[in-house]
């Protein structure tokens, strides 16, 4: 619809909590404008979260909720794991199903949203971990970038299943020792950067979210280029600081480190994507 | 003010009628159609939005023909998922979305899409799933077998166990009509015998195809449709879920009674809609009573005719149509003068004796007996269920089985 269901009934206005009152009042709608620069100013669609103190997590979630281009008309599809503890903090319509499947329920969101509204855009993203994106919901996220659905995949990539309390992953680098994996973990991490491009992404972005204002940038080309051409793919770490031993005020300082290294920032775009962010640039939007 | 009557049609063209004028007033014309075809022919009439397919026996063609009716502008949305679990999860997102949705299973892929069915229940969305009964692995079998019901019992999903082809095409309208009620508003499984009714040929009356159900209206859900159209419901600053306190305990807990609650306040929906939860057959005085569902249903009737017309043994059948919810009081009531109660099976478990027994517990003594059970694709022949009363009752068997 429009920002206006966030609009309160006047005669009710007086009991409701203060953060639903600021989310009609400072919250930024209808500007597909809106950045990570609103962030001091603007009412957050995240609410307090509860990740732990200094989670590079739960900096990437207020990133991107800063950064979506059309938050009124947006739903997030999450996952189980630690992306699960946050979507009731989330001021838009989320959904929580089960582990792994997010990417299917997404597809079936995002098809019957085109039927019931064809003349709306309604923007669809999966935010989930890697252990939802890569290990147990491979299946359903390969499949809908084969199918070419519209929608934007968001993985967290934090290299381990934290929220479980620190078991190995697919993500997990070779040799690193978690639980379940005692002697240290046997096998590559999966590059599944690498696999989004194979399977039909049309946008592909490797990174850490050391960088608030190119999250920014590259959440909305991603956004834009599901919206008009097709599946679109974001791989961030967002490391576990709890389970590899640091500090709540090192997080940053670790994903500074993996930009020079495993996680230095990679972009891939087909060339239907280029035009979209061409015309874009041109609209002034990006 | 003056009444007036505004004729609506749908987005397929046909006129919107209501679930009573297309189920009991609309009249009717004979067609010869397999179980699979009349899956087609209540959806063309259902208004449906959105439906996600896969492939397994028996269920496919059923699923070909509701890609038929997507091409033909009858369905909104159509695909091929990629597993049972991906379909069950995408029809779960068509549903969350705001579309009357339906999907079709059976047997192995019931198993593999499971952990959706409870989910779908704790979500309310009101879809609809037929399922074609088939035996589940190991050793491979393709064959009829209804033991999957068994699994589904307790998702908490309506289920409802069709007779044939006719109630099948009733109940996949009737499941709508009830699943979609905002007090309601709870998945409906519409089962019915794999193979024995989905690839037979039987005569069915059917209403005219330019007519169907009103489209569904997301707004009178009790969870809000996710499609931003309306405030969402959660925003916390301190939410309970996730949260190991006694409130997040009691909430998850009063969740699933309420689940359960809303499949119990279906019973006057379905009651109406499918004209009573029991069918009841043959002599109501009798002391030989048979409790069934689905093709053992039929085939126990033909067994009660062979019983009184042929061996003076007046019987009765008490044909299930829901299972959940479980129509415990109708059955009481209607076994009063029951001196023996038979319960054939197509499957090894006896989930229809299990029930059944758990209703009369401390009710009655009338002796249960769970037979004859088939299963792996083995045929009931009535002359198996008249054997097995005689044999029960100490009579001679005469017919040749």
């Amino acid at each position: 619809m429009s920002y206006e269901i966030f609009k309160i009934n006047e005669d009710l206005k007086e009991f409701m909590p203060e953060e639903i009152v600021d989310l009609e009042e400072k919250a930024t709608w209808g500007n597909p404008k809106r950045g990570v620069m609103d962030l001091p100013y603007a009412k957050e669609l995240i609410e307090e979260h509860s990740l732990c103190a200094g989670c590079p997590e739960s900096a990437a979630f207020r990133y991107i909720l800063a950064s979506l281009p059309n938050p009124e008309d947006t739903i997030i599809v999450n996952s189980t794991g630690c992306t699960s503890l946050v979507f009731p903090h989330i001021a838009l319509h989320t959904v929580h199903s089960l582990f792994g499947n997010q990417n299917a329920i997404a597809s079936g969101i995002k098809r019957t949203l085109e039927w019931r509204f064809p003349d709306k855009v309604k923007d669809v993203v999966v935010l989930a971990g890697d252990g939802a994106t890569v290990d147990i919901g491979l299946d359903c996220t390969l499949q809908s970038f084969f199918r070419q659905e519209k929608i934007t995949t968001i993985c967290f990539d934090n290299e381990v299943y934290a929220n479980t309390g620190g078991q190995e992953s697919g993500m997990t680098v070779k040799g690193h020792v978690f639980k379940m994996a005692p002697k240290g973990k046997q096998f590559d991490k999966v590059p599944m950067w690498q696999i989004a491009i194979d399977s039909g992404c049309h946008y592909v972005v490797r990174m850490t979210v050391s960088s608030p204002k190119k999250v920014e940038k590259v959440v909305k080309q991603a956004i834009y280029i599901a919206r008009e051409v097709g599946p679109t793919y974001l791989h961030m770490y967002t490391p576990c600081i709890l389970e590899i031993g640091l500090n709540a005020d090192q997080g940053l300082w670790e994903m500074r480190q993996t930009d020079k290294e495993r996680f230095k920032f990679f972009e891939y775009m087909t060339d239907e994507a280029k035009e979209v962010i061409k015309k874009k640039k041109e609209e002034g939007l990006l | 003010m003056q009444k007036t009557e505004q004729v609506q049609y749908n987005r397929a063209g046909q006129r919107v009628v209501s679930p009573d004028y297309l189920l009991f007033e609309a009249p009717r014309e004979k067609q010869f159609m397999t179980g699979s075809e009349v899956v087609k022919e209540a959806v063309k009439r259902a208004s449906v939005d959105a439906s996600v397919s896969y492939p397994i026996t028996p269920q496919s063609e059923a699923a070909h023909l509701i890609g038929e009716l997507w091409v033909e502008g009858y369905v909104g949305v159509y695909f091929r998922g990629e597993s049972e679990f991906g379909v069950m999860s995408e029809v779960a997102g068509c549903s969350m979305a705001g579309g009357r949705t339906i999907t079709t299973t059976s047997g192995p892929g019931t198993l593999r899409a499971m952990e959706n069915f409870p989910m779908w229940a704790g979500s309310r969305l009101p879809l609809q799933l037929v399922l074609m009964a088939r035996g589940v692995n190991s050793p491979l079998t393709i064959q009829p077998d209804n033991l999957e019901i068994s699994f589904l019992l307790d998702t908490g999903c309506m289920i409802w166990h069709a007779e044939n082809a006719q109630e099948l095409f009733d109940m996949i309208l009737a499941g709508f009509a009830v699943a979609e009620q905002p007090d309601v508003h709870v998945p409906v499984i519409t089962a019915i015998d794999g193979f024995f009714i989905s690839h037979t040929r039987e005569a069915v009356m059917l209403p005219p195809d330019d007519i169907a159900l009103p489209p569904y209206n997301p707004y009178k859900s009790p969870m809000p449709p996710i499609d931003m159209e309306m405030a969402p419901g959660r925003f916390l600053r301190d939410p309970y879920v996730m949260k190991s306190n006694y409130i997040s305990y009691a909430s998850h807990t009063s969740w699933q009674f309420e689940v359960r609650s809303a499949i119990e306040r279906s019973r006057p929906y379905a009651k109406r809609y499918l004209k009573g939860l029991i069918e009841e057959f043959g002599n109501p005085e009798a002391e030989v009573v048979f409790i069934a569902s689905g093709t053992a249903g039929a085939q126990a009737k033909e067994a009660a005719i062979m019983l009184s017309e042929d061996e003076g043994i007046p019987t009765r059948v008490i044909r299930l149509k829901t299972l959940r919810p479980f129509p415990g009081e109708e059955i009481l009531q209607a076994i009063r003068n029951a001196k023996y109660i038979f319960i054939p099976e197509f499957n090894v478990i006896g989930w229809l004796e299990r029930e059944v027994r758990r209703v009369l517990y401390g009710k009655t003594n009338v002796p249960v007996v769970g037979s004859p059970r088939v299963a792996g694709g083995m045929t009931m022949p009535p002359e198996v269920i008249v054997k097995e009363v005689l044999q029960t009752l100490g009579k001679e068997v005469k017919h040749v089985v």
